[in-house]
């Protein structure tokens, strides 16, 4: 494989697990939040 | 389906950008303001966090059929000069990608909408998905020229959800919410059919104009135009809305009619002459985003 084609699979490997990254940690949050939202419904 | 004709798939790992460009962005917008608009004209209002939450699951449910719609017609992309530049015909993503993407977007979106809102709200967005992908996408669009009055349900449904988000019930005000962006949808979509109506033949849609001539598409633009101001000012005489919006439906209705008329009076057969269309396309799209913000300020308002 050529490397400038290496380089760029890697570029967009390590961008998509950023991007991938910050997603699941909103998921966390937003989770989190939901979980209060609904505890606070129910008390 | 028809014979694959784009560029050679992907051996580079799509970029992200790629799928974020599968969800069509641009065209989401107006199924978040509705479905915001359902949301907050409901008589109780939930937690910001679950009403954000709602309004985030019908997002990503818009985006998930927008991704198995561009799966499904790669090929016919391929044939559009609006559609080429898109990841699947240019040859940026792998098709398997591009659904696998569009299926767990979907499963995502129906399963939070659950888990933080109600069943109901989540039934109700996996119809509108399965609606828009296999009775819009692969039935009726390929196949016939009602497939825009017929596939318009799918469009309708954010407003209704959005309710449904936050009561938990179907009650009659979000069903006629529902039933203006359904009658909504035929004349908007055909304004812009008649402009781009080459666009459509090449690809082989059998959009209206293609199917049945010009002159026809006109007239039944504005036959579709008068059941859906009726509906679009009926909250206000059944009670279900005040008199803001009742004056505001009928004043952005009349407007909607008076250019549904002028693009009826138009013989223009060319793109280039086809103002009053162009005109009726962008309306459409200020008059619905219009008609729902006077609904919202009007409920909250009484």
């Amino acid at each position: 494989m050529p490397l400038q084609e290496d380089e760029i699979i890697r570029k967009r490997q390590r961008e998509r697990a950023r991007v991938l990254a910050l997603l699941l940690g909103a998921f966390v949050v937003l989770l989190f939040f939901i979980t209060i939202a609904k505890a606070s419904l129910n008390w | 389906m028809p014979t694959i004709e784009m560029a050679t798939p992907a051996a580079l790992p799509a970029d992200w950008r790629d799928f974020l460009a599968l969800t069509k962005p641009r065209v989401m917008y107006l199924v978040v303001f509705t479905g915001l608009c359902g949301l907050l004209a409901a008589p109780q209002l939930p937690p910001f966090v679950l009403g954000f939450t709602a309004i985030l699951c019908i997002a990503l449910g818009a985006g998930a059929c927008g991704a198995l719609n561009q799966w499904y017609e790669a090929d016919i992309d391929a044939k559009m000069r609006r559609t080429a530049k898109r990841p699947l015909p240019a040859g940026r993503m792998d098709r398997q990608s591009a659904l696998h993407f569009g299926v767990g977007l979907g499963f995502f979106s129906v399963i939070l909408m659950g888990l933080a809102n109600n069943w109901l709200a989540a039934v109700l967005l996996a119809v509108s998905i399965l609606f828009y992908v296999l009775v819009y996408t692969v039935w009726l669009k390929p196949r016939t020229a009602q497939n825009i009055v017929i596939g318009g349900a799918a469009g309708a449904f954010p407003p209704l959800i959005g309710w449904v988000a936050a009561t938990g019930r179907i009650e009659l005000l979000p069903v006629l919410l529902f039933a203006i962006i359904f009658l909504w949808t035929p004349p908007h979509f055909w304004a812009l059919s008649l402009f781009v109506r080459s666009d459509y033949a090449a690809a082989g849609i059998p959009m209206l104009p293609v199917v049945a001539g010009i002159e026809n598409t006109r007239r039944q633009i504005f036959l579709y135009t008068l059941p859906m101001v009726a509906a679009a000012i009926a909250p206000w005489p059944l009670g279900l809305a005040g008199a803001a919006y009742g004056v505001a439906a009928t004043v952005l209705g009349f407007v909607f009619l008076v250019l549904a008329g002028r693009v009826l009076a138009n013989r223009a057969a060319e793109p280039r002459d086809m103002a009053p269309e162009k005109h009726l396309f962008a309306y459409s799209v200020f008059y619905l985003f219009a008609l729902f913000a006077a609904l919202v300020a009007d409920r909250w308002i009484a």
